[in-house]
C-alpha cells in the first residue's frame, strides 16, 4: 500500500479527486445568476429599443438554464447538472402556469375595480334601464346565495351518505354499477342537466313556471358526483383500526360510523363540499335555462318567480354590449371570484378547526 | 368477571380457504394463555374468531362451537356486538381515537353507545381504568389533551384502559408488544400480570420469551405446509411446553431449529 493513498484529499479536490467529493456552486450562485441574467437581457432589449415582458422573461429563462447548466456540469458533474436543468423546468412550468392565473385576476380586478362599491353590492337592477349609470348585483348575490344553498342542502345528505354506503357497505356488482354511474354523472355537460330539470318542471308544473328552486336542482345534479367522490376518498382515508377499536368495544357498525368514522374524516368532507360549492357556483348554462335570465329585482322565494344568479348576471349583462353593461359584467364577475375565494378561505378554516389534533 | 372459553372443532375460512383447521381448546378463566407460532400460522385469525371480529373481513367465516362459560357466541340468537362488549380486543398498533381526549377516549365504549352516565360516574370509571392501566399518574394532569400526542407505549396502555373500561370478562391481545420498545414492553408486562386477577386474558405473541414470562398455558400453532390451513400443534402448563414440549414440531420451534 503506498503513502498517497493513505493520506487525506485535498481540501478543494475538485470531481477528479476522491470520489465521495465534487466541487459545489455556492448557495446563492442561482439566485445570483438570475437576477444578473434578468438585468443583462434587460439591458441588450432596451439597447435594441425592442423591451417586451415575454420577450424578456423567454430570453431571461434561456440565458439562466445554459449558463447553470454549463456551469455546473464544468465544476460539479454531470448528474448534479441534470439536476439543475431539471429544478430549471420544473420552476419554468410552473411559472408558466401561473401566468394565466395572475393575469386572469389582474384582468378581473383590473376591469372589475371601475364599478366595483359598496352601493354595486348593495342595490339590485329594479327600475334600472340597462344603459343607465345606476343599479348592482344584489338580486344576484341573493339568488346565488339561495340557488347555491339550496343545491348543497339537497346534494351534501345525497353525496355523503352515497360514499358512506360505497365505503362501508356496499360489496361485488351494485357496488361497481354504483361507481359506474357516479363517474358518468361526472362528466354530464352542464347544459344538459338544465334542460333535463327544465322537462322535469314542464311536466310537473306546465310551461313558463321556472324559478329558483329548479336551478338549485340542475346544480344539485352537478354536485351530488363531486361530493360523492370527494366524500369517498376521505372516509377511505380513515384507518381500519379506528373502526375495529370500535366494534371491539362492542359499538355496533351504524355507530361507529356516526361518531368515529364521520367526526374523523370531518375536516376532508368539509372540503370536500366546499370544493364542489365552488365548482358549480359559477355555473351558467343551466341557470339561464331554469332560473331565468331576466330577473331584475330581489326574490328570496325559490318557489316562486326568476331569480338572478351572479353568471347570469354577468352574462346577461355581457350580450346587451353598452360601456356600462361591461362595467357592470366586470363588476360582477369580480364579485363572484371574490365569493370562491372567500369559499376557499372558509374550508380551511373549518378544516382545521375539524382537523383531529395531535397537542 | 372472568369467564371460561371453551372451543371446539373450530374451522376458520376466507372465502373458500381454509385459514385455520378443527382447533379445540380450554382457555381458563383469570389466567393468562399465550398463543405462539410462526407468522401467518393463524393464530391471530383464530384469536379474533374469539370475540367475532373476523367479521368485519369480508368474505370471513368459523365453523364450530365457542363457548363462554355455557353461552355458544356463535348461536343463532347471539348479537357479535354484544359478544365484543363481553369479550375486549387489544391490537397490534395503538389505535387511540384521533378526535377525542384521553378522557373521552377511556370512556369511548359508553360515549359511542350512548349510555346514560353522570359526570361523577364517567369520571370514577375513567380514574379506575386509567389506575388499572398503570397510566393514571402519567396523564393525570392532561386528561383533555389529545390522545394521540401520547408516546407509543403510553397510546397502547391507553388502548387498554379502553377496552378494560366496558368491563369485559375477556381480553384478546393481538400482538400488543410488537410495536414497542423494552420498558414500554415491562410496563405492559406488568399490568397483563395485574389484569389477569380480574380477566381471562389471551395474549398472542412472537416473542417466545415474552410467552414464558406472562403466560400461565401456551398454545403452539403451526401450519403443515405454506398454503395448507394452521393448525394447533399442542396445549399445555408454560413451563411444560417451554422445557418438556410433546411434539417435535412444538420443540424444533422453541429451540429455534425452525420460524
Amino acid at each position: 500500500m503506498s503513502m498517497t493513498t493513505t493520506q487525506p484529499p485535498a481540501p478543494d479536490a475538485g470531481p477528479a479527486g476522491n470520489h465521495l467529493r465534487s466541487g459545489a456552486l455556492p448557495n446563492r450562485f442561482p439566485l445570483v445568476l438570475l437576477v444578473a441574467c434578468g438585468m443583462v437581457v434587460a439591458g441588450v432589449l432596451a439597447a435594441f429599443s425592442s423591451f417586451g415582458v415575454v420577450l424578456w422573461a423567454l430570453l431571461t429563462a434561456v440565458s439562466y438554464v445554459v449558463i447553470v447548466v454549463t456551469a455546473s456540469a464544468r465544476i460539479e458533474g454531470g448528474r448534479k447538472a441534470k439536476d439543475r436543468l431539471v429544478t430549471s423546468l420544473v420552476y419554468s412550468a410552473f411559472l408558466l402556469a401561473m401566468a394565466p392565473l395572475v393575469s386572469l385576476l389582474y384582468t378581473v380586478v383590473g376591469y372589475g375595480l371601475d364599478r366595483f362599491d359598496g352601493h354595486f353590492l348593495s342595490v339590485s337592477m329594479n327600475g334600472v334601464l340597462p344603459s343607465m349609470d345606476a343599479g348592482g348585483v344584489y338580486h344576484a348575490i341573493v339568488g346565488t346565495l339561495a340557488i347555491t344553498g339550496m343545491a348543497t342542502l339537497i346534494s351534501v345528505p345525497i353525496g355523503v351518505l352515497t360514499a358512506v354506503y360505497l365505503v362501508e357497505y356496499a360489496q361485488g356488482r351494485l357496488k361497481k354499477v354504483i361507481t359506474f354511474f357516479v363517474d358518468v354523472m361526472t362528466g354530464i355537460p352542464s347544459i344538459v342537466a338544465g334542460l333535463f330539470v327544465v322537462a322535469l318542471w314542464m311536466m310537473l308544473f306546465g310551461p313558463g313556471k321556472t324559478n329558483g328552486a329548479a336551478g338549485a336542482i340542475s346544480l344539485a345534479v352537478l354536485m351530488i358526483p363531486v361530493v360523492v367522490r370527494s366524500s369517498e376518498e376521505m372516509l377511505r382515508l380513515v384507518p381500519r383500526d379506528l373502526r375495529e377499536a370500535s366494534y371491539a368495544l362492542g359499538v355496533p357498525k351504524w355507530r361507529t360510523i356516526t361518531k368515529v368514522v364521520l367526526p374523523t374524516s370531518a375536516a376532508g368532507l368539509t372540503t370536500g363540499i366546499m370544493l364542489a360549492i365552488a365548482r358549480v357556483i359559477g355555473e351558467t348554462a343551466p341557470l339561464v335555462l331554469t332560473a331565468g335570465s331576466s330577473a331584475v329585482s330581489i326574490n328570496w322565494n325559490l318557489f316562486d318567480g326568476q331569480m338572478m344568479s351572479l353568471p347570469v348576471f354577468i352574462y346577461s349583462q355581457f350580450r346587451m354590449g353598452g360601456a356600462v353593461n361591461y362595467e357592470r359584467a366586470w363588476a360582477a364577475a369580480l364579485t363572484l371570484v371574490l365569493t370562491v375565494m372567500l369559499l376557499f378561505v372558509l374550508a380551511r378554516v373549518i378544516g382545521r378547526l375539524f382537523a383531529p389534533k395531535t397537542r | 368477571m372472568a369467564k371460561r372459553i371453551d372451543v371446539s372443532g373450530l374451522h376458520v375460512y376466507y372465502s373458500d380457504f381454509l385459514a385455520v383447521e378443527d382447533v379445540s381448546m380450554t382457555i381458563e378463566p383469570r389466567s393468562v394463555t399465550a398463543f405462539i407460532g410462526s407468522s401467518g400460522c393463524g393464530k391471530s385469525t383464530f384469536l379474533r374468531t374469539l370475540n367475532r371480529m373476523h367479521e368485519v373481513t369480508p368474505g370471513a367465516r368459523a365453523e364450530g362451537k365457542v363457548l363462554l362459560d355455557d353461552l355458544d357466541i356463535y348461536g343463532r340468537e347471539v348479537d357479535p356486538v354484544m359478544v365484543r362488549s363481553e369479550i375486549g380486543m387489544v391490537f397490534q398498533k395503538a389505535n387511540p381515537f384521533p378526535t377525542m381526549s384521553i378522557y373521552d377516549n377511556v370512556i369511548a365504549g359508553a360515549r359511542l353507545n350512548n349510555t346514560r352516565m353522570s359526570k361523577s360516574e364517567a369520571d370514577e370509571l375513567v380514574e379506575e381504568s386509567l389506575r388499572g392501566a398503570n397510566l393514571w399518574e402519567e396523564v393525570k394532569d392532561r386528561l383533555n389533551k389529545p390522545g394521540s400526542g401520547l408516546s407509543g407505549g403510553q397510546q397502547q396502555r391507553l388502548c387498554i384502559a379502553r377496552a378494560t373500561a366496558v368491563k369485559p370478562s375477556v381480553l384478546l391481545m393481538d400482538e400488543p408488544c410488537s410495536a414497542l420498545d423494552p420498558i414500554s414492553t415491562l410496563a405492559i408486562e406488568d399490568l397483563i400480570h395485574k389484569l389477569k386477577e380480574d380477566y381471562t386474558i389471551v395474549i398472542v405473541t412472537h416473542n417466545m420469551q415474552q410467552a414464558a414470562r406472562v403466560s400461565d398455558r401456551t398454545a403452539f400453532f403451526n401450519l403443515s405446509a405454506p398454503g395448507k390451513p394452521g393448525k394447533l400443534i399442542e396445549m399445555g402448563e408454560t413451563n411444560q411446553i417451554f422445557t418438556r414440549p410433546e411434539k417435535k414440531e412444538t420443540e424444533n420451534y422453541i429451540t429455534g431449529r425452525f420460524g
